[in-house]
């Protein structure tokens, strides 16, 4: 599974000291930075300006912002040097160019009016499945820089978040990066932003974040085409929670925008949402070094630390108050993070379940929208359930297991939240098949839609439009984006968790650009697959599935799995079946000969050796019922195209 | 078939393996340690150093009686008879040699050596193993084998005339060879044959011309349900015969197994002499693995300069002794004693693969407590071994 819009960029240089994050831990030097150090004087809020980035993938947001700290100053350039996107401190965040968690920098700029204004910049997660998220950190700011690749045009993903950007009410700068490249098109480009975005782009800013070309002209435009933030410095105090995070030496930060009243240090605070209540430690910003001062006012973004253990103790987008007099009215648009992809994890080895287990609450400290409960396979023996924003948010905690942890894993295929009417009247969910109720009690199966963007070269517009209506699709609308088709498309969410994205990527080449948000849920002809090894059904293989998609996957499976389970000294048929009834069957044939013809005195070192290896290669097979089944046929089988 | 009581009686069997390397023609099939050299061999050279390596093995285990001595090649029978009497003289004089000893030469079935067989008589040899290989010609040219079906024939003629006991050996499942055909050959075969036969599946060996012509599909042998088809024929049709098959490749009148052949399969002690040459000889307690050098001019150079050529002697531990054991044992009809497994291992066989395999007719436990493959089981053997051993 890849995501399309997330190309990987592997660019080997060392990893910089993080900024905040609980891996790697931070240096004591930076820690010295923590000591109150410098006390910048709380700006009028008139010189205030919060803004976001908005950009596509590979479009030249981190780059900006790099720009950005670099020419005020908030790191030295020995500080930059080497050090590539500064803001994104996790590896995969580097390698993959996505931003996971929302990250701040306070910039001082003396603009050409001669007043030094307070840049607040936050740098959102750029993914759908953080639509959560980007929609906090979108609402902690008052504008926004729309950038746009001038080579390349507005994409899917920068659509979704402009979008993102207009509902949070937000002032936009366009932005034409990359105008020194030859490819650059920049008056089609604009037009382009005109025609589908809908925003006047005679006046974008016309940069080369790479080279620093029209940088100044970027801070220009923050200050005086965005507004300033509006808030009450003596009312009660009331500050949006816009995201959390764990340090080893600090506890839980939090990242806060103050709406109205001042945050101070020493006070006590309640988070409205969880009705918990902490002493406020330490108040600060980010250079994007941590600096402390006294107290945020209103407008400002900043972090506190609280003494607050767990993350997940902190609600994205709850309401911070004065726990003395609180204020009753939360800030709107607040609700907790909704798991919407499930999948099970099972360690390869089985004696690795006690390093995932520990190595799973290790990122749950730091991420509260994953969720893992313990689950038991026949199949896989002793592994989690584990639930997910979305897809990418599955394979950043698949891959961050496998990377930070050293963890082999089989994961089963993807599900997604499944609302079971029953006859009884009541209504259940589940995400896992295995625990489907009995089909007589089922009355109606209701399962979640989205709506799917899609961007992508018109050479490929066939095969991306039969790629939706295989999975199911409703086209909802055709349009031309310059030589670009933009097709929306209703899908159901359950095919595009399967392997959706590959798909795309491999029948586009790669170059179409996708994004997506959950719409309703819509009844469902669904059916239980089940895979059947030896007329035994294996539950992990086990799948909800449309009636119409069964048979072809079904197939897929059972072929994949009959080349990878070798032979055995019976026959093994392998079988896809809904209910009692088999829909495709494939034969492991027995095996018939398989003796060493000559084994003597030279023979026996060589052959005890072959023998070990046989044993080292059956403790890597799963054995179900009398089957050894090797773990790349569970694997190969919940990879299958159909 | 000598039982497992017999041997319990007996002093414990102890083999002798001693290793001519050289051949007038390399067969295309064949992966042993055999050379070919176009200057004549300095058999008194040779000679020499066996002696020398025989007193080093000796040395090793002087107090064993030897019950079996087996001359394997490369062609022991290009050697001179009075090389093979000065080889089995210097065994005699370092060792306590068991009265009914088995001494095998393998030989192949040409004119010229078949006028030797009265010389290795003399020099106390009492057995020989002939590379018979096929009883037609184009075959026998196929395998680049040097001899003709009749010549073979004579040479076993002259055999039975000079040995009291001699075994040949066949290869089938060879290209286009179909079970009715193998059968044919096998009764002819048969009716030249004593009491011993030898009947292996050709194997496509790596590093072997056959190899190479097998990879870019220019030799085509019976696929896995032909092969098992020719398997079950060779069982058939040597069962009616009076050979049945004492271990997956040889076939004997009860009594008449080839003894040294056994202390392998038994996991008993055997000395490895010459180059290339294995032993597997328990010291201390403890069961060594020794291998020689193997090209034959280095390992004469080493024998002459330290008395040995050994090269590899690694220490088994009792997981490896028991694989060894198990892997071993489970080819005879016998079968193994799973409490001897049990004493080497540490550990028994599981009882639940014991049973999965029983339930699968690949097993069975006999009245004795032996646990022998069934005719079911040994075709396939390795998977069956595999699954007792995981």
């Amino acid at each position: 599974m890849r995501i399309v819009q997330n190309t990987c960029k592997l660019r080997g240089y060392p990893v910089a000291a993080p900024r905040h994050g609980c891996y790697p831990a931070r240096s004591t030097a930076e820690l010295k930075l923590l000591q109150r150090k410098q006390q910048m004087t709380t700006a009028p809020i008139a010189n205030i300006r919060n803004f976001s980035i908005v950009a596509h993938i590979d479009h030249g947001k981190s780059t900006l912002a790099d720009r950005l700290i670099q020419i005020t100053g908030g790191l030295t350039d020995r500080e930059m040097a080497g050090k590539e996107q500064v803001l994104d401190s996790m590896d995969i965040e580097r390698e993959r160019g996505i931003t996971i968690k929302a990250q701040t920098v306070r910039l001082s700029y003396p603009a050409k009016d001669g007043n030094t204004y307070i840049l607040n910049l936050i740098d959102t997660p750029g993914h759908v499945d953080f639509a959560y998220e980007v929609s906090r950190s979108l609402a902690a700011c008052e504008g926004s820089l729309l950038v746009v690749d001038a080579s390349q045009g507005v994409e899917a993903q920068t659509l979704a978040n402009v979008y993102h950007a207009f509902d949070a009410g937000h002032e936009i700068v366009p932005i034409l990066n990359k105008i020194d490249l030859p490819a650059a098109e920049p008056d089609q480009v604009k037009r382009q932003i005109e025609d589908v975005i809908g925003i006047d782009a005679s006046d974008a800013v016309m940069i080369s974040a790479k080279t620093g070309i029209g940088i100044g002209d970027v801070l220009e435009a923050i200050v005086h085409r965005l507004p300033a933030p509006k808030g009450d410095r003596d009312a009660t105090l009331k500050a949006l929670l816009v995201d959390s995070w764990y340090d080893v030496y600090l506890g839980v930060v939090v990242l806060v925008r103050v709406v109205d009243g001042v945050m101070k240090k020493g006070q006590r605070v309640r988070m409205l949402g969880t009705g918990a209540a902490y002493d406020v430690e330490r108040v600060g910003f980010f250079t994007p070094k941590m600096t402390q001062i006294d107290e945020l006012g209103p407008g400002e973004i900043g972090f506190i630390t609280a003494a607050i253990k767990e993350v997940a103790d902190t609600r994205v987008g709850d309401t911070i108050t004065d726990d003395r007099k609180p204020v009753t009215d939360m800030l709107p648009g607040f609700k907790p993070a909704i798991p919407v992809v499930f999948c099970g994890l099972f360690p390869v080895d089985a004696d690795d379940f006690e390093t995932l287990r520990g190595a799973m609450g290790k990122l749950r400290l730091n991420d509260a929208s994953f969720s893992f409960e313990m689950e038991t396979s026949a199949a896989l023996g002793f592994g989690f359930r584990c639930g997910f924003l979305g897809l990418l948010h599955l394979e950043i905690i698949q891959e961050r297991l496998s990377r930070e942890f050293n963890l082999n894993l089989i994961a089963t295929a993807p599900s997604v939240i499944y609302k079971m009417h029953l006859t009884d009247g009541s209504e259940i969910e589940i995400h896992n098949p295995v625990d489907m109720p009995d089909v007589v009690k089922i009355e109606e199966i209701h399962e979640p839609w989205i709506e799917a963007t899609i961007l992508t070269p018109d050479e490929y517009l066939g095969s991306v439009l039969k790629l939706c209506q295989d999975r199911r699709g409703n086209q909802k609308e055709l349009t031309y984006v310059g030589s670009r088709a933009m097709v929306k498309y209703e899908l159901p969410l359950n095919e595009v968790v399967f392997d959706f994205y590959d798909r795309l990527k491999s029948v586009s080449k790669g170059y179409a650009s996708f994004d997506y948000h959950l719409t309703d849920y819509k009844p469902a002809d669904l059916v239980k697959m089940q895979i059947l090894v030896n007329l035994e059904p294996v539950d992990a293989l086990s799948m909800l599935v449309h009636r119409t998609r069964a048979e072809g996957r079904g197939r897929a499976m059972v072929e994949k799995m009959k080349e990878l389970i070798p032979p055995h000294m019976f026959v093994i048929p392998i079988q896809a079946a809904i209910g009692g009834k088999v829909i495709a069957r494939e034969t492991v044939r027995a095996l018939r000969k398989d003796v060493t013809a000559k084994c003597y005195g030279g023979d026996i070192s060589r052959k005890r050796k072959l023998l070990e290896k046989q044993k080292e290669g059956k403790k890597k097979m799963r054995q179900f019922g009398k089957v050894d089944i090797p773990q790349e046929a569970f694997i190969a089988a919940l990879k299958v195209d159909s | 078939m000598i039982r497992a009581e017999q041997i319990a009686n007996a002093s414990p069997a102890f083999g002798i393996y001693v290793h001519w390397p050289f051949c007038l023609s390399k067969c295309p099939y064949c992966d042993f340690n055999s050379h070919v050299r176009h200057a004549a061999i300095d058999e008194e050279r040779y000679v020499g150093a066996f002696v020398q390596e025989i007193k080093h093995a000796a040395s090793l285990t002087f107090d064993r009686t030897v019950s079996s001595v087996f001359l394997g090649g490369g062609t022991p029978s290009l050697m001179k008879p009075q090389t093979v009497g000065a080889i089995l003289d210097a065994i005699g004089k370092h060792w306590t040699i068991a009265r009914d000893v088995e001494v095998t030469l393998e030989a192949n079935p040409t004119s010229v050596e078949a006028e030797r067989f009265h010389g290795y008589r003399a020099a106390g040899v009492n057995r020989v193993s002939l590379g018979v290989q096929a009883l037609d010609d184009a075959s026998l040219k196929s395998l680049g084998r040097l001899h003709t079906a009749k010549e073979a024939l004579d040479a076993v003629a002259i055999a039975r005339a000079a040995f009291d006991r001699y075994s040949f050996d066949l290869i089938y499942a060879r290209p286009d060879q179909t079970p009715r055909m193998w059968a044919d050959e096998l009764k002819q075969a048969i009716d030249h044959a004593a009491e011993h036969l030898s009947l292996y599946q050709l194997t496509i060996e790596p590093e072997t011309p056959f190899f190479g012509l097998h990879a870019a599909g220019k030799l085509k042998i019976p696929d896995e349900a032909n092969a098992r088809a020719l398997y079950d024929v060779t069982q058939e049709v040597c069962t009616k015969s009076g050979l049945p098959s004492y271990e997956i490749s040889n076939h004997a009148r009860p009594g008449a197994e080839c003894r040294h052949n056994l202390v392998y399969w038994r996991g008993d002690e055997y000395a490895g002499v010459g180059p290339g040459a294995h032993g597997r000889l328990d010291i201390d307690g403890v069961r060594h693995a020794l291998v020689t050098e193997k090209r034959p001019e280095a390992w004469l150079m080493r024998v002459e300069g330290r008395g040995h050529g050994i090269v590899t002697d690694d220490t088994l531990n009792s997981e490896e002794r028991a694989d060894e054991f198990l892997l071993m044992g489970l080819r005879l009809a016998e079968g193994i004693d799973p409490q001897r497994y049990a004493m080497l291992a540490g550990r028994p066989l599981d009882p639940a693969r014991i049973a999965f395999l029983r339930d699968e007719g690949a097993i069975t436990i006999d009245a004795s407590g032996r646990l022998r493959v069934t005719q079911e089981g040994f075709p396939v053997l390795d998977a069956v071994v595999a699954d007792l051993a995981a």
